[in-house]
């Protein structure tokens, strides 16, 4: 049986994967965040799952508005990488996983999750930024990837409750594939910021430290916090955070958090990192018996 | 107050819904365009004869050629198809955050190293008297 071990919450800044690519990693602005990565990539190089759902939003790289899936699955074999305006990343292809993915879509729409089914996409920063923060800059990359688009961009968002609740879907989802395999979920974006009009900049430190600590402790709190807070009080973009309860609502009811990091800034963003593995793996991991 | 007026209240802030999205379908299509290479060549060598290509209204296209990027946000433009007209220009994304805010490049980054705006008084038109 195919089982989801952790979730990953990360932003997923473009001018991240920009500093990785263009070897700035070094430069004093930007040591402090990739220090705060390195545990977490260690944990990964660790963990070494075999297949990642990354739960991302494109940024109007792959969907042009002319048609705008609220949630979306790509069940293709590969997925280039997108020329978001200044060139293709160099980083290695994502391939997918079609069989497994159309299974999900297949269970998720019988569990009344009206999914679209993308066969064929690019993927921008929203998720090479993270599989370069964890993985690291290996020649093709370690495991096989499911994209879940969400629609952040164009008002109104799923709600935090719609998304936490499609986690726990995915987690069932998951549970019924007959393949033993290792899932690692990922929620990305966010945290606090906004990047337009005169508010740019806004970051709310105190937001998203309540937030981590959310997940941890109390996402059913945190599904109930309405869109609206989100652009009020975090930034007009701190609504990706919705993406982070999908990834929580996949790991059942309850999780022991691995590693936390937030740091201010990169560019215009306050970036977090949690680490969450499901009760039932860190047992297993650490030989405890339940408690 | 509804949803609308609630969102509306976030000072300098325009939220992407629905009609705005619909007024801006046009000018995002053209900023989408310059993802190409050719495109953002062609628009650079001639603005207003690229712009004429797409049935935008023409205060859009007032407003790409001034590159008054508030204005844009105001008719529909979305953040990160606006981006693409920044790096058409070479600047980063960076650079048009601070020009919206009024600031210069350098002023914004500080400002970010710095923590960020906060938001004591950025909160609601209402508290800050705008409305």
């Amino acid at each position: 049986m195919a089982k989801i071990i952790a979730g990953v919450g990360t932003s997923h800044t473009p001018a991240i994967g920009a500093a990785i690519d263009l070897g700035k990693t070094g430069e004093p602005y930007w040591v402090p965040l990739f220090k705060g990565y390195e545990p977490a990539k260690a944990w990964m190089a660790e963990t070494r799952p075999d297949v990642v759902i990354m739960v991302y939003n494109d940024h109007v790289n792959a969907f042009d508005f002319k048609i705008i899936p609220t949630f979306a699955i790509g069940c293709a074999e590969e997925f280039p990488i997108a020329d978001e305006g200044w060139g293709a990343r160099p980083v290695p292809i994502v391939k997918g996983y079609p069989e497994f993915a159309s299974h999900l879509v297949q269970s998720l729409v019988l569990d009344e999750f009206d999914i679209t089914i993308v066969n064929q996409m690019e993927v921008d920063h929203g998720l090479t930024s993270p599989m370069s923060l964890l993985f690291g800059t290996p020649e093709a990359w370690p495991v096989r990837v499911i994209p879940l688009a969400v629609n952040v961009i164009q008002y109104p968002a799923p709600t935090g409750n719609r998304c936490y609740n499609l986690g726990k879907a995915i987690k069932t989802a998951v549970e019924s594939w007959d393949e033993d395999l290792n899932v690692v979920i990922f929620g990305t974006g966010g945290m606090s910021h906004q990047i337009q009009g005169p508010r740019a900049g806004l970051v709310n430190k105190d937001f998203d430290i309540a937030f981590l600590d959310g997940l941890s402790k109390d996402p059913e709190a945190l599904a109930k916090i309405p869109p609206l807070t989100y652009l009020r009080d975090a930034g007009n973009e701190a609504i990706e955070l919705v993406m982070w309860l999908i990834m929580r609502g996949a790991l059942g009811d309850k999780v022991d958090e691995i590693y936390r990091f937030h740091h201010v800034p990169a560019s215009s963003t306050a970036v977090g990192c949690i680490i969450l593995e499901t009760d039932e793996y860190h047992r297993q991991k650490t030989g405890k018996a339940a408690a | 107050m509804t949803a609308k007026e609630a969102y509306e209240d976030i000072p300098g802030t325009w939220v992407f819904d629905a009609q705005r999205a619909r007024k801006g379908f046009h000018l995002n299509q053209f900023l989408y365009s310059l993802m190409k290479a050719e495109n953002r060549r062609r628009f650079l060598a001639d603005e207003r004869t690229y712009l004429d290509e797409w049935p935008m209204s023409e205060a859009q296209k007032v407003a790409v050629m001034k590159r008054d990027w508030n204005t844009l946000l105001d008719l529909g433009g979305v953040s990160y198809a606006l981006a693409k007209l920044a790096f058409t220009d070479e600047h980063s994304y960076q650079y048009m955050a601070a020009e919206m805010c009024g600031l210069t490049q350098d002023e914004y980054a500080a400002m970010m190293m710095q923590g960020g705006r906060k938001l004591d008084g950025w909160r609601s038109k209402k508290e800050r008297g705008e409305a």
